[in-house]
């Protein structure tokens, strides 16, 4: 026997003790009948050495079993006391406005697309970005509206007739003192533009100073009066009275928006309900771009979600990504090296891919850009909120049918 | 039965009690508080090793094993682990283990071509805040159906790269062709199904690999496939519960459904890794193919976010890729971690009195890319930390966390004023607004920088020689 040998052996006797020890100890096998080779016993051994294995890994063979054992599933379904609240934005003739339809978001009971748990509800809804002054913005989301870029009614009709938007957010930036200072009724006029061009509900945004903003919305409030429109948005620094009320007596709606914190999130809700039904809110944590704090966006967003299910009452509110900021990624508009592709691909998917990952937290009401992003995001909401059959029997054959 | 929250005090219970501090911490209660984190592993406990504390160990290791058992994919140095997930939503604790990307290459190919495409999918990587983000594994498809074409396919890979493999056919004799050549390197045989289970569970236990197994949308003959592998003594199984773009609401929910009942039922035969095959988009290719590999690229990224822990793709484009390797590791950091680096002075180069200062916001990822614009501009400047509260400087103007009043503090703080001859501050071009603000508040000069930091040293060589 040579040394190596020896040494095995020597090592098997010593270490074969004490795995029937063990599994005497799991009381799982009984070792007459089986045969160990060495190298099974290597195999099993190594890890305990470590210090690492489970226990369960030392199971040895048992009757091997010769048909299907089968086993029931049954779906891991949960119940939630909470439930978020519907949100209807736009009115219609008949309502005191004069979209030709509205649109109603929230009304969840599960998670995100649990559809195992409970039908969908309302589907979420992608609102296209139209802007009141000439902004910068990515190339390949510049081509698609160059001509339109100082006209919003134009812009607007584009994003309604061709890219199949089922809102408009009106961005007024051009009111930024810090910029053009446009005067409230400047503004409202362009919003009456816009409401005259197309028939989709509409929300307004500001240009981010809270005493700005709230003179213009309160102007645009009254102006639109019976609209409905989707105000964009209501912050902690803001008169938050004034601004509500405004919302209140003109028959509109509104982003509460806070800075991806959940208790600035609750205390700005608190703060509203003073003046407004929780129907009147749609809440928005932030959303940051793909590799650039989308990951805080998202779970920011998840938790909101789940704690509004779970009961938190001041968080049952449906939620609004700006899901446009992907486009602050430098990946989604620098020329890079060829081998990441044209801009004009790794762009659009940017903002897809980090609408369909907020898609999946919980996100109702989207702010978005580009055309092919909106195209599928549109499809895969269609996909996911409606079962669609699978043809299983089918994707057996993935191995040996992939064409290209 | 739901998985209760661990507590420090039950773990300390079955912990040696004597402080000995070989694990590295004060005492045993200390240690106890990581194990619940799951910022140190048992096996650091070197008494616990001991066959006096075995009963101990057992009972901890049951309390602390994950709901997702880990499966190890390769052998030696090339292991790529998955699964060994301890929670379902990453905001519970973190998500371990990032999903493991597969691109498929076949036995169908020329061998240039092949070469090639192995060797790109091996060197393919990504500079991302300092990490090199990389894809992880192999699949080797039998496309055709040949046991002897796929043994020498699987061979000419093995000699070519370390990365491990997916061996992909459901015909026993094709993947034993393939584990005589590569069983060594531990592959995962891709798959296990209703029809070839008995023979895949013998190649399993033979060459010691680990095993798929797919019941496309059927989860109760996937349970009962684990069910009857465990029982036949294959312990490494990992989950295919078939993926499709016609039935993605089926996929999500068949996902999402699994990892439930592991995480929050602990169900023992679904809490098992996952793997997704968005590849199966190229079944049905449209006319242009950016348009699959658009979809395969959707499809990847939602299997990433609800709870895949390997995915074979069969795209191999740079657009589709990157933001694939950034959402998986950006879901896949540990949201415990602050976002949010020191605020203050940094210095960058040799700064002398002349040299510009620039500010900006204390979110990790906004410095780290400024931080890299500088140095690859080789600038020498002093750069002001603004504390933002981890907020990029676009959401933090935005929510008021970048705000004159905070600039001016950072200044007077930073003590640059000692270090300079002048009074000029550069900001970024997403600060503008707040420009002239801070000029009456400190008495500084300020520059608009550019929208993007990486225009940071094209934006020194025009504006500030020329204002100096």
């Amino acid at each position: 026997m040579s040394e190596e040998e020896e040494r095995k052996k020597k090592f098997l006797s010593e270490i074969g003790l004490n795995i029937a020890k063990l599994l005497n100890d799991f009381g799982e096998v009984e070792l007459e009948n089986v045969e160990i080779k060495v190298s099974d016993l290597e195999f099993w051994i190594q890890p305990i050495i470590a210090g690492l294995t489970p226990p369960k890994a030392l199971v040895s063979p048992k009757a091997k079993p010769k048909e299907i054992l089968k086993e029931e599933f049954h779906p891991p379904v949960m119940s939630y006391p909470g439930k978020i609240v519907e949100v209807k934005i736009g009115a219609t003739k008949s309502e005191g406005g004069t979209r030709g339809k509205t649109i109603v978001i929230g009304g969840e009971t599960t998670p995100a697309f649990y559809l195992f748990e409970s039908p969908p509800s309302h589907p979420p809804v992608i609102s296209i970005d139209v802007f009141d002054t000439k902004i910068p913005l990515a190339k390949a989301v510049k081509i698609h509206v160059e001509d339109v870029l100082e006209d919003p009614a134009e812009w607007a009709k584009r994003a309604v007739e061709k890219w199949g938007a089922d809102m408009i957010n009106l961005h007024l930036v051009s009111i930024d003192p810090l910029l053009k200072d446009t005067s409230p009724d400047e503004a409202a006029k362009t919003v009456e533009s816009v409401l005259q061009a197309v028939d989709v509900p509409l929300s307004v945004g500001g240009c981010g100073d809270p005493e700005k903003d709230l003179k213009v919305f309160e102007k645009v409030a009254e102006v639109a009066a019976g609209e409905n429109i989707l105000f964009n948005s209501v912050t902690l620094n803001m008169d938050i009275k004034k601004m509500a009320e405004a919302i209140k007596k003109y028959g509109h709606t509104v982003i509460a928006f806070t800075p991806m914190n959940m208790d600035d999130a609750r205390e700005l809700n608190r703060k509203l309900y003073d003046f407004l039904p929780k129907e009147k809110i749609v809440m928005d944590t932030t959303t940051a771009a793909l590799g650039y704090g989308l990951d805080y966006a998202f779970t920011v967003m998840e938790r909101t979600r789940l704690a509004a299910l779970m009961g938190d009452s001041e968080l049952q509110h449906p939620l609004s990504s700006g899901t446009t900021n992907a486009w602050a990624a430098r990946e989604a508009w620098m020329t890079m090296d060829p081998k990441w592709g044209p801009k004009e691909l790794r762009g659009p998917i940017w903002e897809t891919i980090t609408a369909l990952t907020l898609l999946l937290a919980g996100v109702d009401y989207f702010m978005m850009m580009h055309p092919a992003a909106v195209k599928t995001v549109k499809e895969v909401i269609r996909k996911l909120t409606s079962k669609e059959g699978v043809e299983a029997e089918k994707v057996y054959a993935w191995i040996n049918s992939l064409k290209k | 039965m739901p998985k209760k929250t661990l507590s420090p005090t039950e773990i300390y219970k079955y912990l040696p009690k004597t402080n000995c501090k070989e694990c590295g911490e004060e005492n045993c209660m200390a240690f106890a508080t990581k194990l619940v984190n799951r910022e140190a592993s048992l096996d650091k406990c070197s008494p616990l090793l001991t066959d006096a504390y075995k009963e101990s160990y057992k009972a901890l290791w049951e309390m602390l094993k994950p709901p997702v058992k880990e499966v190890a994919l390769g052998s030696d140095g090339n292991v790529v682990k998955i699964g060994g997930k301890l929670v379902m939503y990453r905001h519970e604790l973190t998500y371990v283990n990032p999903t493991a990307i597969a691109i498929d290459v076949s036995d169908d190919m020329p061998e240039d071509e092949l070469i090639k495409r192995v060797k790109e999918i091996e060197s393919f990587s990504y500079d991302y805040i300092g990490q090199k983000l990389k894809l992880d594994l192999i699949a080797v498809r039998s496309a055709l159906n040949d046991a002897k074409a796929f043994g020498l396919v699987v061979k000419k890979v093995s000699s070519i790269t370390n990365l491990p493999l997916i061996l992909c056919s459901l015909d026993p004799n094709i993947i034993e062709a393939g584990l005589i050549e590569a069983s060594s390197r531990r592959p995962l045989i891709y798959a296990a199904t209703k029809d070839n289970w008995k023979e895949m569970a013998e190649l399993s236990l033979m060459y010691k690999c680990p095993l798929a197994v797919f019941s496309p949308n059927d989860l109760k003959m996937l349970k009962s496939l684990v069910k009857t592998l465990k029982e036949y003594g294959v312990e490494d199984l990992v989950l295919d519960p078939g993926t499709f773009w016609n039935g993605l609401s089926e996929t999500i929910n068949n996902f999402t459904m699994i990892r439930r009942s592991a995480c929050k039922e602990e169900d023992e035969f679904l809490g098992l890794p996952l793997i997704g095959v968005p590849a199966t988009v190229w079944m049905e290719p449209d006319e242009i193919p950016e348009v699959t590999i658009w979809k395969e690229a959707c499809l990847s990224s939602m299997l990433i976010t609800r709870y895949a822990d390997a995915l074979i793709m069969h795209s191999f484009e740079g657009w589709s890729l990157l933001p694939l390797i950034i959402l998986r590791q950006n879901l896949y950091t540990d949201p415990r971690k602050p976002v949010a680096v020191e605020s203050g002075l940094k210095a960058f180069g040799s700064p002398n009195e002349a040299s510009p200062v620039l500010a900006t916001s204390n979110f990790a990822l906004t410095y780290y890319t400024v931080a890299s614009d500088i140095e690859a501009g080789k600038v020498n400047c002093y750069l002001i930390v603004v504390d933002t509260e981890g907020l990029s400087v676009e959401s933090a103007i935005a929510g008021r966390k970048l705000t004159a009043e905070k600039v001016a503090e950072a200044l007077k703080g930073s003590g640059v004023e000692s270090k300079v001859n002048h009074k000029t501050l550069i900001i970024p071009g997403r600060a503008s607004r707040i420009s002239g603000e801070i000029e009456e508040l400190t008495g500084w000069k300020v520059l608009v920088g550019p929208m993007d930091s990486s225009g940071i040293p094209k934006f020194l060589q025009e504006k500030w020689q020329k204002t100096t």
